[in-house]
């Protein structure tokens, strides 16, 4: 058995979720607020309905499922 | 004190945790006495086997901590284990998987809609209710991803260095002051409550110690990882959105800061655990060992299910 090389993405887009980042950024929120990271993976709202913007906080589970 | 702040061994709570408990305490137990005991209640069984796995945490100030390994100990651990997991695996149903892994997941947890104590707490409760529950959650939260570290040497590479990135973040990513039983511990501190692990077991009820024992099953038997990595991923899904709720209650009887940013900081950092735990840590488990998926939904359901029992068990004392 050969010793595999394995996919590993900095940027992870989760379907129907957040996008995971993978080291440290600065995100810029939509009204041109900038946002540093502060753990190892961070998890961007895509819903647009996180109570915690940037971020995710799991709200997406309880709307309406989106194609994301 | 010794290296970790420890407690005295609980209070026995019938037969077979009476013998077992003076055993340990002594200089000369007498093994046999503890081997002849049946529990005589689950209460009884659920501290005994609460208080074995604990030897290999933190110990107590009163237990020699060469006892870790005493082979009759073991022998009665496994007593105890056995009958434990085979409840669990009656009261478990194996779902039928058919969509990709990631959203049979999240689908199975959604779908089981328990009893919540972060809904009371936020809405409801009074600031004696909440800092009773604080105490009695002292038990998980205080060690809280320590029987996941079980986990790290008993898996492939792919799963093995997902979990590590989980939990790099559970234990402060190198700070101390981040790691998230610590961020309890000066929670507990500033609400006047004890932050030493195991200071509230004996108030604890016995839907604690079965959530808790769970957790340290799964850890400790290797043939069990699937079931461990399930039950963390379903603890993770379960946990920015109630987390939230914590906050506001907490907020709304003027609970200490300190408590409301634990919570807090769990709404952001569970929002990325669940999708780590799910698609990455379960997901590579399963890529490697496929036959385990069963384990991981079995895992998943008795967090659900211990959860759902343990806040039954919380609303119904306190009328609600």
């Amino acid at each position: 058995m050969s010793v595999p090389e394995f996919d590993h993405a900095d940027v992870v887009l989760c379907p129907g979720g957040p996008m995971l980042l993978r080291g440290e950024h600065v995100v810029e929120d939509r009204d041109g607020v900038s946002h540093r990271t502060t753990r190892p993976v961070s998890a961007v709202c895509r819903c647009g309905k996180s109570g915690s913007q940037p971020w995710c906080d799991g709200t997406h589970k309880v709307i309406p499922r989106r194609d994301l | 004190m010794g290296y970790l702040p420890s407690v005295l061994i609980p209070k026995p709570r019938g037969a077979l945790s009476d013998v077992l408990f003076e055993a340990m305490r002594t200089s000369t137990p007498s093994w046999d006495d503890v081997l002849d005991t049946e529990p005589d209640h689950d209460d009884d069984a659920q501290i005994a086997l609460w208080a074995l796995y604990e030897l290999h945490y933190r110990g107590f100030e009163d237990v020699d901590d060469d006892l870790e390994w005493q082979p009759e100990l073991l022998q009665v651990r496994r007593a105890l284990e056995q009958p434990f997991e085979a409840r669990l695996r009656d009261r478990f149903d194996v779902p039928d998987v058919t969509s990709p892994f990631a959203d049979a997941f999240f689908d199975y947890v959604a779908g089981h809609d328990g009893r919540s104590l972060a809904a009371f707490v936020q809405r409801d409760a009074d600031a004696d209710q909440v800092r009773e529950l604080l105490s009695v959650r002292t038990i998980y939260h205080l060690k809280e991803s320590d029987p996941s570290a079980w986990l790290v040497p008993r898996l492939a590479v792919a799963p093995q260095a997902a979990l590590m990135e989980l939990q790099y973040d559970e234990y402060g990513a190198g700070d101390p002051n981040r790691l998230h039983a610590h961020l309890f511990a000066r929670g507990l501190e500033a609400c006047g409550l004890r932050s030493e692990y195991g200071a509230y077991i004996d108030d604890v009820p016995s839907e604690v110690l079965e959530q808790n024992n769970a957790m340290s099953l799964f850890g400790l038997h290797r043939r069990l990882r699937g079931a461990a990595l399930g039950h963390l991923a379903a603890f993770e899904a379960t946990s920015s959105l109630p987390s939230r709720r914590m906050t506001q209650g907490l907020d709304r009887l003027g609970f200490p800061a300190e408590m409301i940013g634990y919570y807090d900081e769990h709404v952001e950092a569970d929002a990325v655990h669940e999708q780590l735990a799910v698609r990455v840590v379960c997901g590579t488990l399963l890529d490697a060992e496929p036959t385990l998926v069963d384990d991981v939904f079995f895992g998943a359901f008795t967090c659900l299910d211990l959860e759902d029992r343990f806040a039954g068990a919380m609303l119904e004392a306190w009328a609600a």
